[in-house]
């Protein structure tokens, strides 16, 4: 059982070994905080989307699962992006699109289709959470560095100001914030991965 | 006597440094010392093989020689611009030698700065993976502090250089396996990283020996970018005159070194004529539709400005990332050349458009070679049915 929450964190994370769920992860990662809420938008909706699916995997019709799932997975998105506009709005705001492109992550269809559909709730719901984590591990490194070197502050703290590197010439990097160096991070973390982690290695 | 020197020397230390001494694992960075000095004496032992006196060190040297007349125009140009700056404020004019005295202190931090990064990571490398320390970052240290603004802040620099040779080779599994220019994924990490050091008319002129405070002096391309005129003479880009990355405004400079070049069999002389003929063919396209001051700028003066003989000469013939078929040599150069200066005239964000220009070949290098070999194998295989035809 602890298994099924583990492996998704690092041996099957799904950024890094998946690559799945890219899209987002250059695209809300600029800074840390927007990353932390889309991790957690994204957890949520995968736990629960599995544990709704996985109940009702044996009524299911397999001809039109698919369209069951968008169903729920929808259903799920609209009300985080409900609670996001009534509690952060200017997250909400900065997520933009991107919180109501969750129902087209692959990470979610993914999980429901290999997992869900054939397991037990408890086990679902447990794989949903590994694998949001996952997901928002790898986010909010992202996120973490790219706020802290691209802008110089740590959620909206002035980071590199307060330890005064402005004053001696330091200056913030440009390419971090754009898109790009999203995919090089990813890929250096990827690569890290791979040193460490021998089964992990393609010939 | 003092190379034998040198050599017993050397073989007296090896024992440390080999399997079973005292420090096994720094033999790398030993051997790379080593071959530094001398040749290597082993040879492949069995199968066929060409000897051949040019290694990949000697071509190395043939191109760290090459550019040495741009760098030392650099140096003096360094000088002199500043030297110009102050003159036009009512200061006093400097001497020749003090004008390259000047560049010399301002450009010697820089490749130190270039070398002791780049290496530093290239041995660290080689230690961990246990293989000898390639020769490539020869070149792409002395080219790096070349082609970036004189007043880069050395931090800066030595930042873009680790990424460049991080990201940019030893990713890939380090010299030969790179796809991308190492020297230019410094300068665009530079470009888009710390835009306001890399354009604009406040970063080419250095104020004095130290620090990064700039003078202010626009280069022609960035005159041309913002709507003018250049106000430099056909006469000046062609010597070099004029302000601009630390070593890439002097065209006969460049020239010299390309000459070394193709003589020596360096470099391909394909692609440095087609990245002029592509260019040029591109500048004439403009001057036809002619619909602004940059579209009627005479073609021959894109060859002059900016980066493009630069990188023409010394970028875009490095042999491991352009084409490497005759054929795909042609098409890789037409093209470099063409989309640097339609990237000149058409995007006034990047007034210089070499360097992307050649980044993005890099890209297409690989697919170019494969095309140009996927339809020779074709075109043999129809030749040889048809023979088989006439044959039954």
């Amino acid at each position: 059982m602890s298994k099924i929450f583990t492996t998704p964190l690092a041996k099957n994370n799904p950024i890094t070994v998946q690559v799945l769920g890219i899209c987002s992860c250059l695209a809300v990662t600029a800074q840390l905080k927007p990353a932390f809420v889309m991790a957690l938008s994204v957890t949520v909706v995968v736990a629960l989307a599995n544990l709704i699916i996985s109940c009702l995997r044996n009524t299911i019709p397999p001809r039109i699962r698919i369209i069951v799932q968008l169903v729920v997975v929808s259903a799920l998105v609209i009300l985080v992006n409900q609670v996001l506009m009534a509690f952060v709005y200017d997250v909400s705001k900065q997520l933009s699109v991107y919180v109501g492109l969750i129902i087209t992550n692959c990470i979610v269809m993914g999980r429901l289709e290999a997992f869900a559909m054939s397991r037990k709730p408890m086990e679902s719901l447990l794989d949903g959470i590994g694998n949001g984590l996952g997901y928002g591990v790898i986010l909010v490194i992202l996120g973490f560095v790219r706020e802290l070197f691209g802008s110089g502050t740590l959620w909206g703290y002035p980071v590199m100001e307060k330890l005064g590197l402005y004053n001696i010439g330091y200056e913030n990097n440009g390419l971090v914030i754009m898109a790009p160096m999203a995919l090089i991070l990813v890929g250096v973390i990827i690569w890290i991965q791979r040193t460490k982690d021998k089964d992990l290695q393609e010939d | 006597m003092q190379m034998n020197g040198l050599r017993n020397f050397i073989d007296k230390i090896k024992p440390t440094f080999s399997e079973g001494g005292k420090f096994p694992w720094l033999s790398a960075t030993f051997g790379g010392f080593e071959t530094f000095a001398f040749t290597p004496n082993k040879v492949t032992k069995s199968g066929a093989h060409v000897r051949d006196a040019v290694d990949m060190k000697r071509a190395m040297i043939t191109v760290v020689i090459a550019l040495i007349p741009a760098l030392l125009f650099g140096m003096w140009n360094v000088g002199y611009q500043t030297s110009c700056a102050l003159m036009a404020q009512g200061g006093e004019a400097f001497s020749f030698l003090y004008c390259f005295w000047f560049g010399f202190l301002r450009l010697v931090p820089m490749i130190a700065v270039s070398y002791i990064v780049g290496l530093g990571i290239e041995f660290t490398f080689a230690q961990i993976r246990g293989h000898e320390v390639y020769e490539g970052y020869l070149v792409s240290g002395f080219i790096i502090p070349m082609i970036v603004p004189v007043t880069t802040p050395l931090w800066q620099l030595a930042l873009a250089v680790a990424f460049a040779v991080i990201i940019g080779k030893e990713v890939f599994g380090g010299t030969g396996m790179n796809f991308l220019n190492p020297a230019l994924v410094a300068r665009a990490f530079l470009f888009f990283s710390y835009p306001t050091h890399m354009s604009g008319d406040k970063v080419w002129i250095a104020n004095d020996l130290w620090g990064s405070d700039a003078l202010t002096g626009a280069t022609p391309m960035g005159e041309l970018a913002t709507g003018g005129n250049p106000s430099a003479s056909l006469l000046d880009m062609v010597i070099g005159t004029i302000p601009g990355c630390t070593c890439e405004t002097s065209f006969i400079a460049i020239a010299l070194g390309a000459l070394i070049l193709l003589i020596s069999g360096i470099a391909s002389w394909r692609t440095m004529l087609a990245v002029f003929v592509g260019g040029g063919a591109m500048g004439l396209l403009f001057n036809a539709i002619g619909a602004n001051a940059y579209m009627q700028l005479p073609f021959y003066y894109h060859f002059v400005m900016g980066g493009f003989a630069f990188g023409a000469v010394f970028m875009a013939t490095d042999p491991v990332t352009s084409a490497q078929t005759n054929c795909g040599k042609w098409i890789y150069g037409l093209l470099i050349g063409a989309f640097a200066v339609l990237l000149r005239v058409l995007n006034p964000a990047y007034p210089e458009g070499m360097m992307l220009a050649i980044l993005l070949m890099n890209c297409f290098a690989p697919i170019i070679d494969h095309c140009v070999i996927a339809r020779n194998i074709k075109m043999r295989q129809r030749r040889a049915e048809a023979g088989k035809e006439v044959k039954a």
